[in-house]
């Protein structure tokens, strides 16, 4: 699906990206970039600003400054000036750290509205296109059955999102991102509150869907097995930061990672 | 006999209280917004109405169909220039905007057809008509006022659960933030919002003036007032419970008057209102959770 990914080099790149609120600075002269096909890990410290990455990425908030640019096959767009719903239509598809499904409506109807809306449309062919999608419906709801059963949902379509337990809802997060054609997706924290299990379901999951889906992955994670397990390159932030990046071995003997999330983390247990 | 003959009132009154209450709860579920202006635009849509009907001789139906185009274009127009800007500010600030627009249309429309009531012209044909039943007299406009508004709502059903934009109405009304990120223009899709809701109180207004012949430009004050009661009397930004709540006014207010309290017939509305909101303070049908539109 993925075809237009026609050249090899870089899908995102951000150059001396910073986030300010106010006085404080939520991400400070981050430079990262990702290669198309890649399967890169952000990882650090609670607070470190990972999530505030993915809403510059996401449009949420434009950059303080630095520039964002996300490469399509030959289509460069600067994310910087753009709103969400047309970083979502370039290709750009995401989770949410605190779930956040479309809770009061049934599963399948979650993945349906992100398909139905993946394509650019203005206010005049939102009601003039009603009827050729009432037309579409049944391929959409098809292809959303498909996207469901992918994610082992397809037992729960027609379930409310709110009354899945945690761990499908996470799955159905990210079955609702795939229904945006991304090309490249955004996982945050895809495994936060899976017991071992699951999250040994999920990493290979991850790995299914960036194959056969030609994905570009970046994701926020906690749990280290399984960003260690299925990351190529991890970044490390701190504080807004960046203070390592590398293969998941050299992060690992990191001094500075060590002291800042490692050892952070060793102290706790 | 007398319990019937109230019942078709109500049902009529009822209808068209539906009308203007689907406009606030639509409103209500997408942006938590209670738009006060929404009375007038029913005014306005009767002053179209009565525009189209006297100074250039268009049926009914054309008139009915004018007042809702005007109102939508109307609708949209009030959201993108007087709610949007405030979008990311406090609600009150929002809710008093919108209590400015309610009195800038009012003299706005004073200032151009003054202030005496116009009359809506005489039904003609099968609309003048009635007939009775077991001594029960049912007027055929009261039949025409059911019928529209009950096509009215099932259209509009059909747009909020079959359609994209529907779709995506529902969709914002839960977490407008993901659905931006999964798509969706929440700034159109706000602004279809308000243009249904408007178009459905244009219809309310020309019917209200068939219905009761006289109309004003403060007109718009009770009737939004009311449908704004059975909003939230059935669970603000519940479209069953708009649909409820406008029909429970409706026979409550005929009923009062049919007992001999015509005087105090809008006292009983809200004191039912009152006592409704003690037992069950989310409405009829509302529950704590966050299905809206």
């Amino acid at each position: 699906m993925s075809d237009t990914v026609t050249t090899d080099g870089d899908i995102l790149t951000l150059s001396n990206v910073t986030l300010n609120f106010g006085g404080l600075s939520a991400v400070s002269n981050v430079d990262m970039n990702l290669a198309v096909g890649e399967l890169v890990g952000l990882i650090g410290p609670n607070g470190a600003g990972k999530t505030s990455i993915f809403n510059l990425l996401t449009g949420v908030y434009p950059p303080t400054s630095g520039k964002v640019t996300f490469t399509r096959g030959q289509k460069v767009s600067n994310l910087g000036g753009m709103k969400p719903y047309a970083i979502c239509w370039a290709g750009i598809g995401r989770t949410f750290q605190n779930i956040r499904l479309f809770r009061a409506l049934p599963v399948i109807e979650n993945v349906m509205i992100a398909l139905q809306h993946n394509v650019p449309y203005s206010l005049a062919t939102a009601f003039l296109h009603t009827l050729r999608y009432g037309r579409l419906e049944k391929q959409i709801r098809d292809e959303s059955l498909e996207l469901l059963r992918i994610m082992g949902l397809e037992d729960d379509a027609n379930e409310l999102a709110q009354n899945l337990p945690y761990g499908k809802q996470r799955r159905l997060e990210i079955a609702r991102a795939m229904a945006t054609h991304p090309v490249l997706l955004l996982l945050d924290e895809p495994a936060a509150g899976m017991n071992p299990a699951e999250t040994a379901d999920l990493t290979e999951l991850i790995g299914w869907l960036r194959t056969n889906f030609n994905l570009t992955i970046l994701l926020i994670e906690h749990d280290m097995s399984l960003v260690m397990d299925i990351c190529e390159r991890i970044y490390v932030l701190d504080h807004g930061v960046l203070i390592a990046s590398g293969t998941p071995s050299e992060i690992q003997h990191n001094p500075a990672v060590i002291e800042a999330y490692l050892g952070e983390e060793a102290a706790d247990a | 006999m007398e319990v019937f003959q109230q019942l078709i009132n109500g049902l009529s009154l009822g209808s068209i209280y539906a009308l203007i209450a689907l406009g606030y709860t639509m409103v209500y579920g997408i942006i938590q917004l209670i738009n006060f202006a929404h009375g007038d635009v029913l005014m306005v849509g009767a002053y179209v109405g009565w525009f189209s009907m006297t100074a250039l001789h268009m049926n009914m139906f054309a008139a009915l169909a004018t007042a809702m185009a005007a109102c939508a274009v109307l609708g949209v127009v009030i959201e993108r220039v007087a709610y949007k800007p405030l979008r990311n500010s406090t609600r009150i600030a929002a809710l008093i905007t919108a209590i400015g627009v309610s009195l800038f249309l009012e003299y706005v429309m004073m200032y151009f057809v003054g202030a005496n009531p116009k009359a809506y012209p005489d039904l003609t044909g099968f609309m003048a008509g009635s007939f009775t039943i077991h001594g029960v007299i049912i007027k055929n406009i009261q039949l025409v006022i059911i019928g529209i508004s009950v096509l009215l709502m099932i259209i509009l059903q059909l747009i909020v659960q079959r359609t994209r934009v529907g779709k995506a109405m529902r969709a914002v009304s839960q977490d407008a933030d993901a659905a931006r990120l999964m798509g969706i223009n929440v700034d159109n899709t706000i602004s279809v919002t308000f243009a249904i809701g408007s178009a459905l109180a244009g219809a309310a207004g020309v019917m209200w003036g068939l219905y009761y012949v006289s109309i004003n430009p403060l007109m718009g004050l009770m009737p939004g007032l009311k449908a704004f009661v059975a909003a939230v009397f059935g669970g603000i930004g519940l479209i069953p419970g708009a649909l409820l709540g406008a029909y429970a006014v409706g026979f409550i207010e005929t009923i009062a008057k049919g007992v001999g309290l015509s005087t105090y017939s809008d006292a009983v509305v809200f004191l039912v209102l009152i006592l409704i909101l003690i037992i069950k303070p989310a409405g009829l049908l509302g529950k704590n959770t966050k299905e809206k539109v």
